[in-house]
């Protein structure tokens, strides 16, 4: 392994590299029309919040207090009412998933709210779709809840007062809509794509043309090789992120607390690990096919799962919680969304940049090891 | 003679159990052209890549101009084998890409890329993607990044491989320029008529060291020794055969109406009467080859009779003809592949189709076995129309293709069972077909080896095992011997050409010369179109004519009708 370095070496093979980016239809695919299609479908498509569900709502009870209740339900902006007398009138509605819950109020409400107890409500949900159906289920209590506070109704009969009351207030998503954590996830998902996916292909491609055979026995070294790798693939990745940050706050309106330094701060301390490991993989496997399928198992798919992206991380079971502290996506993502969300706290930023350029030393040093000078 | 440039002693190289080097010496001078030939896995890569620094040796010694191997990268020119271009470069790009990392200065960039590309005559495609190039085309571009900066060691690792006879030719006196400066090249090749052409030659089989030294001298030693034989009054497959079984011959090939024989050492050359083939019978002396030299060093190639035409069914005689090409044309886009093949093959005969790469060969091939539909015109395999009935036809056919598509995983026992599932033998015919092949072709030790993993001659055995178990009537062969080693092809012939003698019909593609001369007709396809349709003897005749050339070789043929076609379409095109 040898370590000398000649720039002009190294700017002909960067050049080469940038010329091959810019013609090959693939990679201009993966860089911009991929990161577009995954933010749309995270923007519209895929949401995590419960804004409008189906539900069917039962009054088995004429009383003033039920019709109150009912009259709550159907001002809640959660949900879309369909008003029956009886179960059997919607039953099959639930079945046919036309509606997501039945929600009942029995016949002896008034009855309980005259007694002063808050009386219980029958909530019915469709578990085949097990996210919705908790959405339901919370909401439709909720309303229950406000509703019972409204008329002064207590679980506890003895105090009036409640001597605490609870209100929510979510900072930095008010409105908690799920697509300001999606867009940062999705830069994460992005940054990987190209920095490790396409890194890992493209070098493996030299390996399989053997253009890699063709270029050992010039006088170039394996540092200036993969510099010309690096470099290239590391503006590109910028490139995507960018245009992702873009079109998240101006069609999506995501907000930009922070700064720009620390949005590129983060992201190039992410590129290390990512673009380190899409080297190694490829000067392992040296095979496009084999380098696709690792990178998208060892990269892609931590990022997507065990990063904290979509599923929190905090409500996984300890091993794999454990595993997540090895996805450097893990560092990332409170990153960015530190930065779009809240601002520039360099005190939760500067340890996470630290640990991903840790991870990057670690695959970079990694990658040199195993591209070595030879075909053995 | 000078100071070698490179030079190995003892050289090893293992991977795993298999010894790919076995303790060659070699020495590459300055200003010379140095051979190394060999049949495909014989060790040659791997010596130019431990040569060129790619690879280290197991044991023994490397010196590369003066240090040891990847220290004098500066004046090494080295030429991969598939040239090591980059396809969605320019060709001016490729040769600046190579001309900066070689560390060429700016200011004598230009005058290299204009003598390079006058030498390579590819000023006028500078800016085509190296990906959009011909074949030859490529391997002068790779050529050309191989000496943007003139090295002073040139390896070329199969340079020839798999381009037309013209566009060798051309890369042949290109090399042989270099010389002039002082480089010293290194030439591999698999084609043992390039190491006639050589200065000096080291002739490489299963990793060792055969024969080194100027190739006149390994043709030497089977001087005197090599006879033409004409005239005989037996079809020639059957001459040969019998010639082959005689005690004092160990060689013999057909070559057009003739047949080619090398004697056993000491032994006498047999008077004509001796053939008891007929009063007209000749034995003419012929110039000894650098092929004859390698089989005798292999001791000799197989007897003449083929134990597996002895058991195959014979085809019963018929009036249709058993392939029939009526004006296949097959339009890719605005492509043509193929454009109007017209040909008939009467049962028993041996049919070829010769060409360049990329001329067409394969296109009419895969429309005859039903691989490809034809855009007009009809064929037609053992009397069924390959428009009407094309499973029906195909199961008259054996197909034997290119790099031989046996199942690398799969040991050689499940390869047979499966390929004689796969053609639908029933269950005790399969079993007596299996074990006659096992038999036939020597294949009893190798059952459990996965055929990706069996030396090159036994996969050809297996190969063709694969496609005659079911004893059809017409074989497809696609380069059925490309890179083999002579007496495994010697081998391979010897069944053919027992088969043919049973009846069979054999359709063969083929860029090598010698395997026309097995053809009892060939056409020539050239851009697409059957530019010439003879018997070899009547081709060779044809190039004599145009070319007032002797006796010139099929090779010559080629070329020579090649180049008139081309004559003919500049003056068509400039008229």
């Amino acid at each position: 392994m040898s370590f000398r370095f000649d720039l002009r070496r190294l700017a002909a093979l960067v050049r080469k590299e940038g010329a091959q980016i810019l013609r090959d239809p693939s990679t201009f695919l993966i860089a911009f029309v991929l990161p577009m299609i995954l933010l749309f479908l995270f923007g519209y498509a895929v949401s995590l919040d419960s804004t409008c569900t189906r539900v069917g709502l039962v009054i088995q009870d004429g009383s003033a207090p039920a019709l109150r209740l009912a009259q709550a339900y159907r001002s809640s902006r959660y949900f879309q009412v369909t008003e029956a007398r009886s179960v059997a009138e919607v039953r099959d509605k639930l079945i046919d998933g036309e509606l997501r819950a039945l929600i009942v109020i029995p016949q002896d409400f008034g009855q309980g709210v005259k007694r002063g107890k808050v009386p219980p409500i029958q909530i019915v949900t469709d578990g085949s779709q097990p996210n919705t159906a908790n959405f339901a289920a919370a909401y439709g209590e909720g309303v229950r809840a406000t509703w019972a506070a409204a008329e002064g109704l207590e679980r506890d009969p003895g105090a009036r007062e409640a001597p605490v009351t609870i209100s929510a207030r979510y900072w930095y998503n008010p409105e908690l809509k799920s697509k300001f954590f999606l867009v940062p996830g999705s830069i994460a998902n992005v940054m990987t794509m190209v920095g490790t996916l396409l890194t890992a292909l493209v070098v493996a491609r030299e390996w399989e043309r053997g253009t890699m055979e063709a270029m050992m026995a010039t006088p170039i070294s394996m540092a200036e090789f993969i510099a010309s790798k690096v470099i290239p693939y590391f503006f590109l990745a910028q490139a995507s992120m960018t245009l992702c940050a873009v079109i998240g706050i101006w069609i999506f309106g995501v907000p930009f607390r922070g700064s720009i330094f620390a949005l590129y701060a983060i992201s190039s301390a992410f590129l290390m690990p990512a673009l380190g490991l899409g080297l190694f993989i490829s000067a392992a496997t040296k095979n496009q096919f084999v380098a696709s399928q690792v990178a998208l198992l060892s990269a892609f798919l931590p990022t997507f799962l065990l990063s904290g992206f979509i599923f929190e991380i905090g409500s996984m079971p300890w091993p794999i919680q454990a595993l997540t502290y090895i996805v450097p996506a893990r560092y990332l993502i409170p990153s960015l969304e530190t930065v779009f969300l809240a601002g520039d706290q360099w005190g939760l930023i500067l340890p996470n940049i630290g640990i991903m350029l840790v991870f990057g030393m670690v695959f970079f040093t990694l990658s040199f090891r195993v591209t070595r000078r030879s075909l053995d | 003679m000078t100071e070698p440039l490179a030079r190995t002693a003892d050289l090893v190289k293992c991977f795993g159990d298999n010894r790919a080097l076995d303790g060659v010496a070699m020495a590459i001078a300055p200003g010379r052209i140095t051979g190394l030939v060999g049949p495909d896995g014989a060790g040659k890569t791997s010596l130019i890549r431990i040569l060129a620094g790619l690879m280290a040796p197991s044991s023994g010694t490397v010196e590369m101009l003066g240090g040891k191997p990847g220290e004098r990268l500066d004046d090494l020119g080295y030429m991969p084998q598939r040239f090591g271009l980059y396809e969605d470069l320019s060709v001016i790009e490729n040769l600046r890409l190579y001309a900066e990392v070689r560390g060429l200065p700016r200011d004598a960039q230009q005058a290299s890329f204009d003598r390079l590309l006058a030498f390579t005559d590819l000023a006028r495609f500078q800016d085509r993607l190296a990906g959009k190039l011909s074949g030859g085309m490529k391997q002068k571009l790779g050529l050309a990044c191989a000496l943007v900066k003139t090295p002073r060691v040139l390896l070329l690792d199969e340079p020839g491989v798999g381009v037309d006879p013209i566009s060798r030719r051309e890369l042949w006196s290109m090399v042989g320029d270099l010389t002039g400066q002082g480089i010293g090249v290194l030439w591999s090749t698999a084609y043992l008529d390039e190491a006639e052409k050589c200065d000096t030659v080291y002739l490489l089989n299963e990793g060792q060291l055969l024969f080194d030294g100027p190739p006149a001298e390994l043709t030497g030693r089977v001087k005197d020794r090599v006879i033409r034989v004409t005239g005989f009054k037996e079809r020639r497959r059957a001459f040969l055969t019998q010639a082959l079984d005689r005690d004092d011959v160990i060689d013999g090939t057909i070559q057009g109406r003739s047949v080619r024989l090398l004697l056993r050492d000491g032994r006498p050359v047999p008077d004509a009467g001796a053939f008891a083939a007929g009063p007209g019978t000749e034995v003419h002396a012929a110039a000894p080859r650098f092929e004859d030299g390698f089989i005798e060093r292999l001791g000799g190639g197989p007897k003449g009779t083929s134990a597996l035409a002895e058991r195959y069914r014979t085809i019963p005689e018929t009036d249709v003809d058993a392939i029939e090409a009526n004006g296949l044309t097959k339009v890719f886009g605005e492509f043509t592949a193929a454009r109007d093949m017209n040909f008939r093959i009467p049962r028993g005969q041996i049919f070829g189709l010769l060409g360049p790469n990329g001329a067409g060969k394969s296109t009419t091939f895969k429309m005859l076995c039903g691989l490809l539909s034809p855009t007009s015109g009809t064929g037609a395999v053992a009397g069924r129309s390959l428009r009407h009935s094309r499973a029906d036809a195909r199961a008259q056919l054996g197909y034997m293709a290119q790099k031989f598509s046996l199942y690398g995983d799969l040991s050689v026992r499940q390869n047979l069972d499966f390929f004689a599932g796969a053609y639908d033998l029933p269950r005790d015919k399969a079993r007596r077909a299996i074990a006659a092949m096992i038999e036939i072709f020597e294949l009893q030790d190798k059952l459990d080896v996965n055929a990706g993993t069996l030396p090159l001659g036994f996969k050809q055995r297996l190969a063709l095992a694969c496609a005659v178990m079911h004893e059809p009537p017409v074989l497809f062969l696609d380069e059925p011997t490309s890179g083999v080693d002579p007496v495994t092809r010697r081998e391979f012939w010897m069944h053919i050409n027992g088969l043919v003698e049973k009846g069979v019909t054999v359709l063969v593609t083929t860029h090598f010369m010698d395997e026309a001369e097995y053809c009892d007709r060939a056409t020539l396809i050239y851009r697409a179109e059957q530019i010439a349709t003879g018997t070899p003897d009547e081709l060779k005749a044809e190039a004599a004519r145009r070319t007032g050339a002797e006796d010139p070789t099929m090779e010559d043929a080629f070329i020579a009708l090649i180049e008139a076609f081309d004559r003919k379409r500049e003056e068509k095109e400039a008229a």
